[in-house]
């Protein structure tokens, strides 16, 4: 939620980036590993949420389940998501937490008008900064998650910032460093992707066939993955987008619409000019005038 | 010589300042609007106070605009129906545009390109109210979806760009066609212009008592 010197920037919203310093080292893509088939629903990562972040959700009301928040919010950056997934004599239930999935192509950004207000770090962290944000809800039309949330207090968006202030000092998330569990990981991109194969062959070993990660390629991969028991449909778990990629109609808006606008507002303002310097203005002739004054005198008397 | 023909009344008082509250907004418009649809025109959130003012004020200047714009229209729509006139002027669009209307039939108070010009942003100006309401999320953000809100952002920034295209022809022509400005400064035009370019408006004007 601040520029942190220590993380360069890899893309910026509504301005180009310059590269990072010279005789620096690249920084390493970094991911946050959620294994659903280890998470009991405890919720401490939603509290350590809070709690790091120094945010205050509302106390509101509950609809009957377990989901609580019931979704998302301004201070609620991450919520647990309960199903009950019912099939043949088996019940499971798949507890997914939701949150920012830091896309490597994150819609989000691509939709930002105002320069600086999202911005995406080079180990991957795309981080919200709050002072350049207008309030005018793109980022949650780009994003393919549905993830930010518009405050109606500040007209600020919010989401999770994968604790950019922490990772940025060489500490985990404050949900992976909650988790009782271990089901929420946190290291190198390349790390996680290798640590959720082992985790993939274990629930395969059980039982679990369609057991796979979750690192959707429509948004060139996430910097936060699942490792979900039913990898074959994401959907199961509280809707996550089997297929997830930025809409069309934003690639459009944010894509060509702009420079062709652009182009057509010039060639029209060039046309006129061009027009005026070589027909030359349609004047009212002397002509006119006198057979206007001859008509009007004739309709007169 | 020169000869002074009377002034013909072309638009009263307050179908001028009509005209000029929805000619300021829609330029208000247009600049805030740009500001937030090219990062290369995000300066121009400076002239409403910075981005957040810029978010803030657009549409309540579109409510403007919409209810000016209405006015605009319940005037002037019976005078802008399409008739016969209208398609012979159309075809001859070529010499129009190369200063030569002779031969051209006798027209009433618009031409085909300024009937064009009126329904052209009648369409669009619907059409930019109904997708503002989708993208104003301060108080609509509720009522649709995020795929209407993806649409809307798509109509409106096309309808907005089609309704700055018609405003530089429209104003383009009042700079061309001399004459033409004092109709909406002043009111009136001079007997010769009203001749050369309305003149079956122009018969019915001095036939008035």
């Amino acid at each position: 939620m601040s520029v942190m010197q220590a993380l360069d920037l890899r893309r910026r919203s509504a301005s180009s980036v310059p590269p990072p310093a010279a005789g620096k080292p690249a920084a390493v893509p970094v991911a946050k590993l959620i294994d659903v088939s280890k998470c009991i629903g405890c919720k401490a990562c939603q509290t350590a949420c809070l709690e790091w972040n120094q945010l205050d959700q509302p106390i509101g009301y509950t609809d009957g389940t377990y989901n609580n928040p019931t979704d998302l919010t301004t201070a609620s950056w991450t919520v647990m998501r309960y199903t009950e997934y019912e099939h043949g004599d088996d019940l499971e239930w798949l507890i997914r937490k939701d949150g920012c999935m830091h896309c490597d192509d994150p819609g989000c950004l691509k939709a930002c008008p105002a320069p600086g207000a999202i911005v995406q770090y080079t180990n991957g962290i795309v981080d919200f900064i709050s002072d350049n944000c207008i309030g005018c809800g793109y980022c949650v039309k780009g994003c393919p998650f549905n993830i930010p949330r518009i405050s109606q207090v500040t007209s600020k968006a919010y989401k999770c910032t994968l604790c950019s202030d922490r990772v940025v000092v060489g500490q985990a998330p404050a949900c992976a460093k909650a988790c009782p569990t271990q089901a929420i990981y946190f290291g190198t991109k390349e790390d996680m992707i290798a640590h959720a194969g082992k985790r993939i062959t274990d629930l395969k070993s059980r039982g679990y066939q369609n057991a796979g990660l979750y690192n959707p390629p429509g948004v060139n991969g996430t910097h936060v993955m699942y490792v979900l028991q039913h990898a074959d449909k994401p959907s199961l778990y509280a809707g996550l987008p089997d297929n997830p990629h930025i809409s069309p109609l934003v690639g459009i808006w944010k894509g060509v619409m702009k420079p062709l606008s652009l182009a057509a507002i010039a060639f029209a303002g060039a046309f006129g000019l061009m027009h005026y310097v070589t027909k030359g203005p349609n004047r009212v002739t002397e002509h006119d005038e006198e057979k206007a004054a001859e008509v009007a005198g004739s309709e007169k008397a | 010589m020169t000869v002074h023909t009377k002034p013909v009344s072309r638009y009263t008082t307050a179908a001028r300042v009509n005209h000029w509250i929805t000619a300021v907004s829609l330029i208000l418009l247009a600049l805030s609007g740009m500001a937030l649809f090219h990062p290369s025109l995000y300066f121009l959130t400076y002239l409403f106070g910075g981005g957040q003012m810029t978010r803030i004020l657009h549409p309540w200047i579109g409510v403007v605009l919409a209810v000016s714009f209405l006015g605009l229209f319940l005037r002037f729509f019976m005078l802008n129906l399409w008739n016969r006139d209208d398609t012979v002027w159309m075809k001859n669009f070529g010499s129009v545009i190369n200063n030569k209307e002779e031969g051209l039939p006798e027209l009433g108070k618009y031409n085909a390109g300024q009937k064009l010009v009126f329904w052209g942003q009648s369409v669009l100006i619907l059409l930019l109210l109904g997708s503002g309401f989708v993208l104003w999320d301060t108080y609509f953000a509720s009522y649709t979806t995020i795929d209407q809100k993806r649409l809307s952002a798509v109509i409106h920034a096309l309808c907005a760009i089609g309704a700055i295209l018609i405003w530089i022809v429209h104003v383009y022509a009042a700079i061309w066609v001399k004459g033409t400005m004092s109709a909406m400064t002043r009111g009136s035009v001079s007997g010769g212009w009203a001749w050369k370019h309305h003149r079956k408006w122009f018969r019915q004007e001095v036939g008035k008592p």
